[in-house]
């Protein structure tokens, strides 16, 4: 019988849900979010695809030497990659990966 | 004369695949056995497959809620087998974020009783009230339920004045709720009918089989991990176990509400005396412990977890062992779930009583093998023992 009281007065009070597709709550700054990579950084040393424990992070070839691929529907958003980078060239951000139909759009290179 | 009835394994009381085969007499349960071994994910053999580093975050998805006392046990393990030391603002910041995880897991269940028993309002109360808790873990370890915030050698981030001060004032306002929901577990005609005297387990019971965590405790064990085997700062931290000697469903309800209320405490205690200092042990990404073995034991929401590695002096662990909560307590729900002497189990309480041990199924599958023919064999530790297995 406690919560009748408490019941009654949340029909008047703010809603506690979101509503989610029309609006969002705001991420706080710390969310672990999707990855970006600045190429012009990156010296090819391979640490993070040796670290990266989801295999998330494929080996590609360019002109300039070996270049990582980040596929962000298998990252699990570790950040493993984000703190062995020795160059600082994987970038933390707090947003979400979008819904996508096509896995390759996921792709970050 | 009696009649098997199974639950599960999909039913709509308990989300995960779990079959619980009853024999019933009528509306009574006479024999009860629980078959959970329908989601094997073989995480420990996948352990062997990763580095000691990757594995973190293996140890981290075996149990989505009590992911933290996974992380936790996991680096205490690996620091203890190749003696990483830890600066001790790290072990606080962990038993913060560990006390923290452990409220969220609290609260859930206090939702998944109240749904049980049919009390549609508190459910929605308790996982209105558990977002506050995600929101705080999200605040502060960048991830709403998987955390990523314990590593080898420490933890990621530090925990700064202004999330302390949002920290404790959000936990204040949970704590006049929790106190509310105490209050109406003890009163409550609804909550009372459905759980007091439900799922009986007596003390000798619970200690002959084992019993870990809240079950343990609310059949007047004083059995907790924090207290019996410190692995944090918790001997610098005070705080009471709960303890409760109703030995019922509606002990082990009030065990969990209370023990929510003890950690709002710590985390508020940890906060004001958390010495200042550096927060992470350098620690190369991949690196090779001495070969050895190491076993380390942690108080997660649900009970005792356990965790032993070996070691060969590789990049990798040889073996790795996880013994979860619910393992441990299955044999007590089993107990809880027969009928004896006066003590009658109706088949409306099964969900009740299954559900008072918080079972957690995905953590606790145990090898199944199934030949050709469609026969399946469990193996149990010695025949195991006997077979010796060549990797």
């Amino acid at each position: 019988m406690a919560l009748v009281f408490d019941v009654i007065t949340n029909l008047f009070r703010k809603r506690a849900t979101v509503l989610y597709p029309e609006e969002r709550k705001e991420e706080p700054g710390t969310f672990r979010g999707v990855l970006g990579f600045e190429r012009s950084l990156c010296i090819g040393c391979g640490l993070c695809w040796r670290v990266c424990p989801a295999s998330a992070i494929e080996a590609s070839r360019d002109e300039k030497g070996a270049r990582p691929v980040f596929h962000l529907d298998r990252c699990i958003y570790c950040y493993l990659c984000v703190e062995v980078c020795p160059r600082k060239a994987i970038k933390a951000s707090s947003r979400r990966a979008p819904a996508v139909e096509d896995k390759r759009k996921l792709e970050v290179s | 004369m009696g009649l098997y009835l199974p639950v599960g394994p999909q039913h709509p009381i308990h989300p995960e695949a779990t079959l619980i085969k009853l024999k019933v007499e009528g509306e009574h349960v006479v024999d009860a056995d629980i078959d959970a071994s329908f989601v094997h994910r073989g995480i420990e053999k996948a352990l062997e497959r990763k580095t000691y580093v990757q594995g973190l975050f293996l140890a981290e998805r075996i149990c989505g809620i009590c992911n933290v006392a996974h992380t936790t046990c996991y680096t205490l393990n690996v620091e203890g087998l190749a003696g990483i030391e830890v600066p001790q603002r790290a072990l606080w910041l962990r038993l913060i974020v560990e006390e923290l995880a452990r409220v969220s897991s609290h609260l859930l269940w206090l939702g998944l009783l109240a749904h049980v028993v049919g009390f549609e309002s508190l459910f929605m109360l308790a996982f209105r009230d558990r977002e506050v808790v995600l929101d705080l873990m999200e605040e502060i370890t960048g991830g709403r339920v998987t955390s990523g915030y314990n590593v080898i050698g420490g933890v990621r981030r530090d925990i700064d004045a202004a999330t302390a001060y949002k920290i404790k004032s959000s936990l204040a306002k949970l704590k006049e709720r929790v106190v509310k929901y105490r209050r109406l577990l003890e009163e409550d005609p609804i909550v009372r009918a459905r759980t007091v005297g439900v799922g009986y387990l007596s003390p000798s019971e619970a200690r002959e089989l084992l019993a870990v965590g809240p079950v343990a405790r609310a059949s007047g064990i004083a059995y907790d991990i924090r207290v019996n085997d410190p692995y944090l700062v918790h001997e610098e931290v005070p705080f009471n176990p709960v303890v409760y000697d109703t030995c019922d469903a509606w002990g082990r309800a009030m065990v969990r509400v209370g023990e929510i209320l003890e950690s709002i405490e710590m985390i508020v205690y940890a906060l004001d005396h958390a010495p200042s200092g550096e927060i992470r042990a350098r620690v190369p990404p991949i690196f090779r412990p001495p070969p050895g073995e190491n076993v380390t034991r942690v108080e997660a929401p649900r009970g005792e977890l356990l965790h032993y590695v070996r070691s060969d002096g590789s990049e990798k662990p040889y073996r790795y062992k996880v013994r979860t909560p619910t393992l441990a307590n299955l044999p007590a729900a089993i107990s809880m779930l027969k009928s004896r002497g006066d003590r009658v189990v109706h088949i409306a309480d099964v969900p009740v009583i299954f559900g008072s041990i918080d079972p957690c199924i995905c953590c606790t599958a145990r090898v199944l093998v199934v030949n050709e023919k469609g026969a399946a064999k469990e193996f149990q530790l010695d025949e195991l023992a006997a077979k010796r297995w060549a990797r």
